[in-house]
């Protein structure tokens, strides 16, 4: 105990690292609860319901009229799914592979949330960087930890030991690997033009107003990401992993309680997560052209501007959210082989000639 | 149900040597026998709904019944007919293809309308032409059944009958769906206490008369009649007198409607439910057939199936009755040594048998009962012949009436006879071996279905006995003392064979099965034979059964097998 | 027989017009649903439905005017029932002096509403008119036992049917009208 005090206190930035890790996870677990919540009312609304709206907290509920309005809305519903996941039979079938059984949940949610290690979610506050990790290597490390969330559906499919979770495995690698390849050809032309693979560095970059957003410069290249994450993550209309009408759930079909409610957070967070990749990459980070919030702030800045960055990063990783829920419900899911033919002879060849086509401008504006 | 089988005796085709009538039935030529036997097995000349059953046409009738002398008053069986015209030179007429010209039979006063002729009680004349399904006859039957039914009170919801009602039954095919009459119907009374096993609704009754019939021609106890006039029409026993006899119950099988009903099963079961399953009454020699009708295990009654060879139709009361003990709360349900302390079979029948196995030649009696299956008693013979032992059944006399029921009240005495069981004199061995238990030469007894200590064996000397090996169905002074108790079943709730006292080897057949932990007494025997002497008489009934008809000379003269007995059984010579 | 699959345009086939109208679709219901009160979930408990005229709910025993049970145990409801829901012990022999003239009634009158499907089967064979299927849709027990309704329970649930039948009391009517035959 003493020496770890010790180390806090002796080395500054691990203390601040710590305590930067706390704070991401404080708010990332909240965010994922609060996304199950607003998929929910979303569709409901979209498809002419209500929505949840029974849950009410003893004392807070009596409250004249937030009471109601928060139970109306569903606020507190995360709370009762979360202690629902808790308390219901946690199940092992006897056919199952146990120690895969086991880590596959893990697996499945880890890389989510390592990925959020090097997005800058804000400018400064105070003396200190927001950023967890300020890698030169960002994207390739993003690159690398996304594929690893495969492993823990692949996984979850075989130790299931049966049919429909081991068709959803399969699915799940064939789609993922497929997409992988579109989306890192879609970043290319973006470190292209930046110059730097440093995540920091391409906000930077995007700072000088709407036009420099990479979205308005590299259209092409956002329009691959962004359906590359939505196969990467799962969500519809490329959900055919664990697409319920034929795989009976996919993959997790045999999960139950806790181990089922960590899939499901993993795809939350996964979403979270190519959230604030296509923010960072494409919709200028933490950065707002109006206000003066994109001038890029030093070390010293205001305190509010720090927050305020923190907040822009956070509406704009919300805004992707609604429209990861929204296509959700908006599309009926793709056949196998659309989904392959989407992936391999349109998005590669696109993503390789948006290449070229950038060298070539780069090359001729080097030129001038 | 009587009527149902009356057709099956009547299709029979008729022996080859007999004088034929040929007669046209419905455009068909069929020659049926010019007589036929009658109730009493007389013969009479063949009347038109004999032939048109043997043509394969049914006529529907009420008081026409087989085996009852013929009324004729209900004129269900109408049908329309036609006779050879006759030339004044008495010479059939020909048309002109050459065949005879037929006169239709037509009211005398009103040549254009047919005049339909009771089928009952018409017999046939040689080239006679029937039509049953002609639109006058049609037309009879309907006029008929409708006037049946105007005072009739149609509470099918309420009526036992309902499911097997002949009145139903023509109804669906003959009825209409409407009732043209809009006057009150008359009210006639309603349960009526005939005797103390019969309940008499008036108002159902089509005063077919079969119930007169039947108890004074058949029972020979005259003792009911019509009373009232026209509409008011009622069944009734005569003043003073109860309708009490011994075979009133025979009046409900043969009622066409839900008049007669019978107080035991009234308003107990509907028919549609219960399942009927073939067997033999078990209360006297006669072994009169029956039907056993059950539902979800437990049994709501019997009725005479029938046997020309034995029963005709009917039955006696007092065996109809007999069935209530099956379901009785205090069944021996669980089997027991009280030497080991066992309660399973397999150990109880091992111990048993190993007991058996140690113990000397002649040390060992059998008591059985003659009311046990052939095939229990032919494996109670086997052990004793096998062990030296003496054995011996039970005699039951009661008094016989000369009908149906007979003075030995157990059915199987010829089965045990047959088997070497007793002798002919039955129970004659038994104070033999209460003389052999007293001197100690008898120490091992094995008693099968009765109470010996009421049977020349009283409970002093029983007290002798040092292995006691019991089975029975209710319990007794005999099942309290037994050191071996193995719950036995019910007949109806197994298969077997009873000879009855004519010699007649008889089927009965399974309808519910055993209560708690009892098993057919053949099954174990078999695996006590088989333990004890080595010899497997298996595997399974039948196995078992047609071993037996080899071994026993009397089934062997006779030549029977399992599958070939028939439900009618087959005579043997004793 | 082959259906020809429908050329698509180069449009059509790059998902842009199928985009669109996904999105017009959804935008519209979600504002409907937000704005212009288009939501149709009713909320139950508070909320309940008026069931109409012949649904088909749980069936219950009635009685007639002069508070008889009408059903006379027939057991054709039983037969019927598809499930076998309906469990009847009939009265058997005995005479219950205190019906008058009502020949027959059940003892017991079974309907296990866990296996009941409410086909309506029952009150359609029903000679009486003593079953209906009534407005009940929402029944619950805190057991399998309690699911299985007695002849009480049915009765008194199914209440009083004011029907012109009146068997019973028309019988005795017509029967002391007649002098062969006066009931006591
Ligand atoms: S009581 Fe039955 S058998 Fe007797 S006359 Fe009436 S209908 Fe015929
Ligand atoms: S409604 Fe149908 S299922 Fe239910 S009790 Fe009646 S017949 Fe049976
Ligand atoms: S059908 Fe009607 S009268 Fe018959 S038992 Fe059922 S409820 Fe009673
Ligand atoms: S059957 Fe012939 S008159 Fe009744």
């Amino acid at each position: 105990m003493q020496a770890l005090l010790d180390i806090l206190t002796n080395h500054r930035e691990v203390a601040m690292s710590l305590a930067k890790i706390v704070a991401v996870l404080a708010v990332l677990l909240p965010m994922v609860a609060y996304s199950v919540l607003a998929e929910r009312k979303l569709s409901a609304l979209i498809q002419n319901r209500v929505g949840p709206n029974r849950v009410a907290l003893p004392l807070i509920g009596g409250i004249p009229i937030l009471g109601p309005f928060l139970t109306r809305l569903g606020f507190w519903q995360p709370l009762a799914d979360g202690l629902k996941s808790f308390l219901k039979e946690d199940f092992t079938p006897a056919h199952v592979r146990k120690a895969y059984f086991w880590l596959a949940p893990a697996l499945a949610l880890v890389p989510a949330f390592m990925t959020m290690a090097v997005i800058p979610f804000g400018s400064f506050l105070g003396r200190e960087r927001m950023v967890l990790a300020d890698l030169n290597v960002g994207i390739l490390y993003t690159f690398g930890i996304v594929s690893l969330g495969v492993y823990g559906i692949v996984l979850a499919g075989y130790a299931a030991n049966s049919k429909y979770p081991f068709l959803g495995g399969i699915r799940s690698s064939a789609q993922l690997i497929s997409y992988e390849i579109a989306m890192g050809m879609s970043v290319v032309p973006v470190f292209m033009l930046v110059g730097d693979l440093n995540l920091s560095k391409v906000i930077a970059y995007q700072s000088d107003g709407l036009t420099s957003w990479l979205v308005f410069k590299q259209p092409v290249a956002f329009v691959i990401f962004m359906v590359a994450a939505f196969a990467e993550t799962n969500r519809l209309p490329f959900d055919l992993p664990e697409s319920e009408t034929e795989l009976v759930g996919g993959y997790h079909t045999e999960y139950s309680s806790m181990k089922f409610a960590l899939f499901f957070m993993g795809e939350y967070s996964n979403m979270i997560a190519s959230s604030a990749m296509m923010v960072t990459l494409f919709l200028g980070g933490w950065t707002l052209p109006f206000f003066g919030l994109n001038a890029t702030p030093n070390e010293d800045g205001a305190i509010w501007m720090g927050l305020a960055h923190i907040g822009i990063f956070l509406a704009k990783v919300m805004c992707l959210l609604v429209v990861f829920i929204w296509v959700r419900w908006m599309l009926p899911r793709f056949r196998y082989d659309q989904l392959m033919d989407l992936g391999w002879r349109r998005f590669i060849p696109l993503g390789l000639a948006n290449i070229v086509v950038t060298a070539v401008i780069l090359f001729l504006q080097a030129k001038q | 149900m009587s009527t149902a089988t009356a057709a099956n005796t009547e299709t029979k085709p008729p022996a080859p040597a007999v004088e034929t009538v040929r007669v046209k039935v419905d455009g068909r030529v069929v020659d049926v026998p010019r007589t036929l036997p009658d109730w009493q097995g007389k013969p009479q000349p063949t009347t038109m709904l004999q032939a048109c059953a043997i043509a394969g046409a049914e006529v529907p009738h009420y008081c026409y019944h087989p085996k009852l002398p013929i009324a004729g008053n209900c004129r269900m069986c109408l049908v329309e007919f036609g006779t050879p015209m006759m030339g004044p030179d008495r010479k059939p007429v020909l048309s002109e293809d050459g065949s005879p010209k037929i006169a239709r039979s037509v009211l005398p006063y009103e040549p254009g309308t047919p005049r339909g002729a009771i089928a009952c009680a018409t017999p046939i004349s040689p080239g006679m032409e029937i039509y049953p399904s002609s639109p006058a006859t049609k037309q009879m039957r309907e006029a008929v059944l409708e006037s049946l039914l105007i005072n009739h009170p149609l509470d099918c919801p309420i009526c036992d009958q309902a499911g097997e009602c002949k009145l139903q039954e023509y109804s669906v095919e003959h009825g209409q769906a409407e009732s043209r009459f809009a006057e009150v119907k008359v009210h006639k009374p309603k349960q009526v206490d005939l005797g103390p096993r019969i309940m008499l609704d008036d108002e159902r009754c089509v005063l077919c008369t079969r119930c007169i019939r039947f108890s004074r021609d058949v029972a020979q106890d005259d003792a009911l009649g019509i009373v009232n006039r026209g509409s008011h029409n009622s069944i009734a026993a005569f003043p003073g007198r109860q309708f009490d006899n011994n075979y009133t119950l025979n009046t409900v099988d043969i009622c066409p409607v839900g008049a007669l009903t019978s107080k035991d099963f009234r308003f107990r079961m509907r028919v549609w439910f219960l399942k009927e399953t073939r067997s033999v009454c078990a209360s006297c020699a006669t072994g009169c057939n029956i039907l056993i009708s059950s539902r979800e295990e437990s049994v709501y009654r019997y009725e005479p199936r029938q046997n020309d060879a034995v029963n005709a139709c009917w039955m006696c009361d007092s065996g109809r009755l007999n069935y209530k003990w099956i379901g009785r709360e205090d069944r021996l349900l669980n089997v027991r040594s009280s030497r080991s302390g066992a309660r399973a079979w397999a150990a109880v029948v091992a111990e048993i048998a190993e007991t058996l196995r140690s113990a000397p030649q002649g040390s060992v009696a059998v008591i059985a009962s003659a009311r046990q299956s052939t095939e229990e008693l032919y494996l109670l013979k086997k052990l004793a012949a096998h062990l030296g032992a003496l054995t011996d059944s039970v005699e039951r006399l009661g008094e016989g009436d000369g009908f149906l029921v007979n003075a030995d009240r157990n059915p199987n005495t010829n089965g045990a006879r047959m088997t070497g069981i007793c002798f002919t004199e039955v129970g004659i061995q038994i104070p033999k071996i209460a003389q052999g238990i007293r001197s100690g030469r008898i120490h091992t007894l094995i008693v099968f279905g009765e109470d010996v200590t009421r049977h020349g064996i009283d409970s002093e000397t029983l007290s002798k006995v040092s292995t006691l090996i019991v089975s029975d169905i209710l319990p007794n002074e005999t099942t309290r003392r037994a050191h071996f108790l193995l719950p036995g079943c019910a007949y109806a709730e197994k298969r077997g064979t009873f000879v009855n006292a004519k010699g007649r080897l008889q089927r009965f057949l399974k309808a519910v099965e055993p209560r708690g932990e009892a098993r057919p007494e053949w099954e174990f025997l078999q695996e006590l034979v088989h333990q004890v002497t080595g010899e497997n008489l298996g595997p399974g009934f039948e196995a078992l059964f047609n071993r037996m008809a080899k071994d026993v000379p009397a089934l062997a003269s006779a030549g029977v097998e399992w599958g070939k007995v028939g439900d009618l059984g087959a005579p043997l010579t004793l | 027989m082959i259906i020809k699959r429908t050329e698509l345009s180069w449009l059509e086939r790059m998902y842009f017009p199928t985009l669109w109208s996904g999105l017009r679709v959804t935008a519209r219901h979600f504002y409907d649903t937000l704005f212009r009160g288009g939501r149709v979930t009713m909320e139950y408990p508070e909320q309940r439905w008026t069931v109409p005229e012949g649904y088909r709910g749980a069936p219950y025993l009635v009685k007639d005017a002069e508070d008889r049970t009408k059903c006379v145990s027939c057991q054709l409801c039983e037969f019927v029932c598809p499930p076998k829901a309906i469990k009847i012990t009939p009265p058997g022999p005995a005479v219950d002096p205190t019906t008058g003239n009502v020949e027959k009634r059940p003892r017991e009158f079974e309907i296990n509403m866990l296996r009941c499907i409410f086909c309506g089967f029952c009150q359609e064979v029903c000679p009486e008119e003593a079953i209906f299927l009534m407005k009940d849709y929402s029944l619950t027990g805190l057991s399998r036992k309690e699911m299985i309704y007695d002849k009480e329970k049915l009765l008194s649930l199914g209440g009083v049917h004011n029907d012109q039948i009146r068997k019973w009391k028309k019988k005795e009517a017509e029967a002391a009208s007649q002098e062969a035959f006066k009931p006591e």
